[in-house]
């Protein structure tokens, strides 16, 4: 049927060959951005974190951060070899970089090897992997690890080791606030290892659960004053790798809004949720919690509402559906912290509205163009 | 007025496209194609129902002779696109990938014209009925892409009222500058026909649309715009811009209701190479025979803008670029992001080939692909405002009525989900599976309430 001879030279002009032609659905562009450059991007992100982690714990937390990405890749390459993936097209899209580095952060810096491995485990084969793999997990892999730790190993989840310039005897509230006392750690549970090699502390949400009303006093006081606010928003606290220094963590948050990586509602009205009920809690009861600055400032909050609850897998699509998910996990970070059991409540709440997610997708779609409000035509 | 604190207008969602692949071409001035001895015009140029030929095998036919007569309403003629002998009615590689029937001319090298029609000077002056006739004598059709016959587009339904003509000259697609050379090189031709269609819809309010990228024909146009009464609207560069339903919005912020056409808002919407065609078919009294393409792409020796007939096989239009420095992976008639992928180097150009684009292996090759990470970028980029990543998602799960109700049959297969897709999901091709399925379910459907 061949109407124009195809020849392969004409007069020194070279022509195509229709044999070498495929075939596609259109569009026939695409951008660079990939799975494995967004991961990256994450991992840059969340850099100033890191290094504020070690910065301020030592070379603990570098082991521990290290040890978190060894066994996170590891694990993800083990079950790609078990279950038949490519095991390096899955690890180079980088997405279990971004998790063992996350989960180092959620880590109590001076945790032995066997914490992050475990975590790795349940991060990555119980959180991610067993739903089927990147995209497919309903819960954040990271928490899904973390609150499995704090499950089964309480003790060494909740020890955690004073911060660079907390040690120091000059450091004025280090033994007048109770924030650290090698002696007397203010958590019940010391594990035995901690006597002799580690100094322990007390992160400034477990002082707070267990501080004791002096009448007239506000119960608070030591812990929850301008001074103090200072040095939590510096990152002189005690609590996970990732989770006290303020300024690398609104970095980090200001680059992922940048690289066009989170929905900037995620964190703005999560953390607003917890300031304003805190606020209002706080307003009309000062004895049941602190002021919302030390709720802003301490635990886990900035981290889990910048890295964790942004987290494109499992949170909602639409910019409804993220407020809806952010306050969601507001109220019951809120609820937690004062009510609840455990001193720190970020990583529940955000697994929970995580459970949610699928839901809020679907109640709260995007109105497409030239869908009015009122009618639907 | 102050160009730089003009506001530039533009719609929401949308994406920005690598915009290289327009330096290619877009600074080069057209080129006439030389005369072939051979072409094949394709029967069905227009969208809707094929016309009838009226031509046998072995039949003489002189350049501009009519070669199909429109048969019905959606339907338009078709002329020669030069002077020779009817070969016969062959079967040649569609641009849809099915082959086509096209008209097998010989040319004889005289290039010998008729005078189908009088030419109008003065317009202004005629009735718009007479005019309306020409523009359906000329064979004129949509050459944006959709080649839907121009005179449907310009009879406007009972009850409705029209008041604004919008000139699509955004030319949003990557690679393509073929419309605007045209802008720059012919600003008068694309005026005076938007001024016609103006004139036969009794509309005064006319603007042509412009992404600032192409700042020169702005500038062109706006020397000879005042004339007319036209205004010119610089719009923002940015993917779909030239989206009628986006065009209309970002112009005079009008919505178009969902399965509306621009006359539910009083638009009607023109590209500015079918407004040059219909000039010349009114004040020169030619019909719509040939077309200027942007022939494109890194593995071409000479890319460029040609104005070849219709009827051109795409290897010729390769060879007056020179052909080939490397072997093309990829033909596309149209743009990259809407554009036909196709399989034969001898698909004849047609009235509404806008570009010849040839991808190298490496830019063509691209097809693994991930699953959803839920990035939403497929949803920041929807011009339409449709969560497309979770419409794709339901249709692989085999949840079709789950996408209708979110809307599937509003896409515009733009591609810029596709295009903006970290994970490279097919999602354009997912979400047409979907719209062909629901259009088969809803025929079905009324076929069984009609018996």
């Amino acid at each position: 049927m061949s109407l124009f001879t195809n020849k392969k030279e004409n007069g020194g002009i070279r022509l195509p060959d229709a044999k070498n032609l495929v075939l596609s659905s259109s569009p026939h562009l695409s951008s660079s951005a990939d799975e494995s450059r967004i991961m990256i991007y994450v991992i840059i992100s969340l850099l100033p974190a890191a290094a504020a982690g070690i910065w301020f714990f030592g070379a603990p937390a570098l082991r521990v951060i290290l040890y978190s990405l060894v066994f996170c890749i590891l694990a993800e390459a083990v079950w790609c070899f078990i279950a038949g993936k490519p095991v390096w097209r899955t690890i180079s899209d980088c997405s279990a970089a971004v998790t063992g580095l996350l989960l180092a952060l959620n880590l109590p810096p001076g945790v032995p090897f066997y914490v992050p491995l475990i975590g790795a485990i349940l991060a990555i084969w119980l959180g991610k992997q067993i739903y089927g793999g990147l995209g497919n997990n309903p819960f954040n892999p990271v928490l899904v690890g973390r609150v499995g730790l704090l499950i089964a190993l309480p003790a060494l989840m909740t020890t955690w080791t004073p911060a660079r310039g907390m040690e120091d005897a000059s450091y004025p509230q280090h033994h007048a606030f109770g924030l650290t006392d090698p002696s007397k750690p203010v958590t019940k549970a010391t594990p035995q290892k901690a006597e002799g090699e580690l100094v322990t502390c007390a992160t400034p949400l477990g002082v707070a659960s267990t501080a004791v009303a002096k009448p007239g006093k506000y119960r608070f006081r030591k812990i929850d004053n301008p001074k103090m606010w200072k040095q939590y928003f510096i990152g002189r606290q005690g609590g996970c790798i990732g989770e006290t220094c303020a300024p690398a963590l609104l970095l980090g948050g200001i680059l992922l809004v940048l690289f066009n990586l989170i929905n900037w509602r995620v964190p703005l009205y999560f953390a607003g949720t917890v300031g304003v009920l805190t606020a209002i809690i706080h307003y009309f009861a000062p004895q049941v919690t602190p002021t919302p600055i030390f709720h802003l400032l301490t635990g886990g909050l900035l981290l889990g509402a910048i890295f964790m609850a942004t987290d494109m897998v499992t949170s909602p699509i639409s910019g409804t559906g993220c407020v809806i998910f952010a306050i969601g996990c507001g109220v019951i970070t809120t609820v937690i912290r004062i009510w609840g059991n455990y001193p720190e409540g970020v990583s529940f709440s955000i697994l929970f509205m995580n459970a949610l997610v699928p839901l809020i997708d679907r109640w709260f779609v995007k109105r497409p163009f030239g869908y009015t409000r009122r009618k639907e035509v | 007025m102050n160009k730089s604190s003009r506001k530039v207008m533009s719609f929401t969602g949308g994406i920005h496209p690598v915009s290289a692949g327009k330096k290619l071409t877009n600074t080069q001035a057209v080129h006439t194609a030389p005369l072939l001895e051979r072409y094949t015009v394709l029967v069905q140029e227009n969208a809707g129902k094929a016309p009838e030929v009226i031509v046998k095998p072995g039949d003489k036919v002189l350049k501009y002779q009519l070669l199909a007569q429109a048969s019905g309403f959606v339907s338009a003629n078709l002329h020669s696109p030069t002077s020779g002998e009817v070969a016969g009615i062959v079967e040649v590689p569609g641009p849809m990938g099915v082959p086509a029937l096209a008209i097998d001319i010989r040319a004889d090298g005289e290039d010998r014209e008729t005078d189908p029609f009088e030419p109008i000077p003065d317009w202004r002056s005629t009735d718009p009925k007479v005019l309306l006739d020409r523009v359906s004598d000329a064979g004129l059709v949509g050459m944006g892409g959709a080649s839907f016959p121009t005179r449907v587009k310009l009879s406007i339904p009972p009850g409705k009222k029209v008041d604004t003509l919008i000139l699509n000259g955004a030319e949003c697609e990557p690679y393509l500058s073929a419309d605007h050379r045209l802008m720059l090189e012919s600003p008068c031709r694309v005026l005076e026909g938007a001024a016609i269609i103006g004139h036969i819809l009794g509309i005064d309010k006319i603007y042509i649309g412009i992404e600032i990228n192409k700042h020169d024909a702005i500038a062109e146009l706006e020397r000879f715009s005042e004339d007319y009464g036209i205004k010119i609207v610089p719009l923002q560069v940015q993917y779909p811009q030239g989206s009628e339903k986006q065009l209309i919005h970002a112009i005079v912020n009008r919505i178009v209701p969902p399965g509306g056409l621009p006359a539910d808002v009083g638009c009607v919407v023109q590209n500015v190479g079918t407004a040059a065609a219909l000039s010349d078919a009114v004040t020169l009294g030619i019909p719509l025979v040939e077309r200027i393409v942007t022939v494109s792409g890194k593995v071409l020796k000479d890319p460029g803008n040609w104005k070849l007939r219709i009827g051109t096989p795409v290897i010729k239009a390769i060879e007056f670029c020179g052909g080939v420095t490397d072997e093309p992976s990829k033909l596309i008639l149209g743009g990259p992001m809407m554009g036909f992928a196709q399989n034969s180097y001898e698909v004849p150009v047609a009235k509404n080939t806008s570009g010849v684009l040839l991808f190298s292996r490496r830019r063509a090759l691209n097809y693994r692909s991930g699953s959803c990470i839920r990035c939403g970028r497929c949803v920041q980029g929807c011009p339409m405002g449709l969560c497309t990543c979770l419409l794709a998602t339901a249709i692989e799960g085999g949840r079709i009525d789950l996408a209708e109700q979110n809307h599937v049959m509003d896409c515009l297969e733009c591609g810029s989900c596709a295009y903006v897709c970290p994970a490279h999901r097919p999602l354009v091709q997912t979400l047409r599976l979907a719209k062909a399925e629901i259009r088969r379910q809803r025929a079905a459907a009324k076929a069984k309430a009609e018996k």
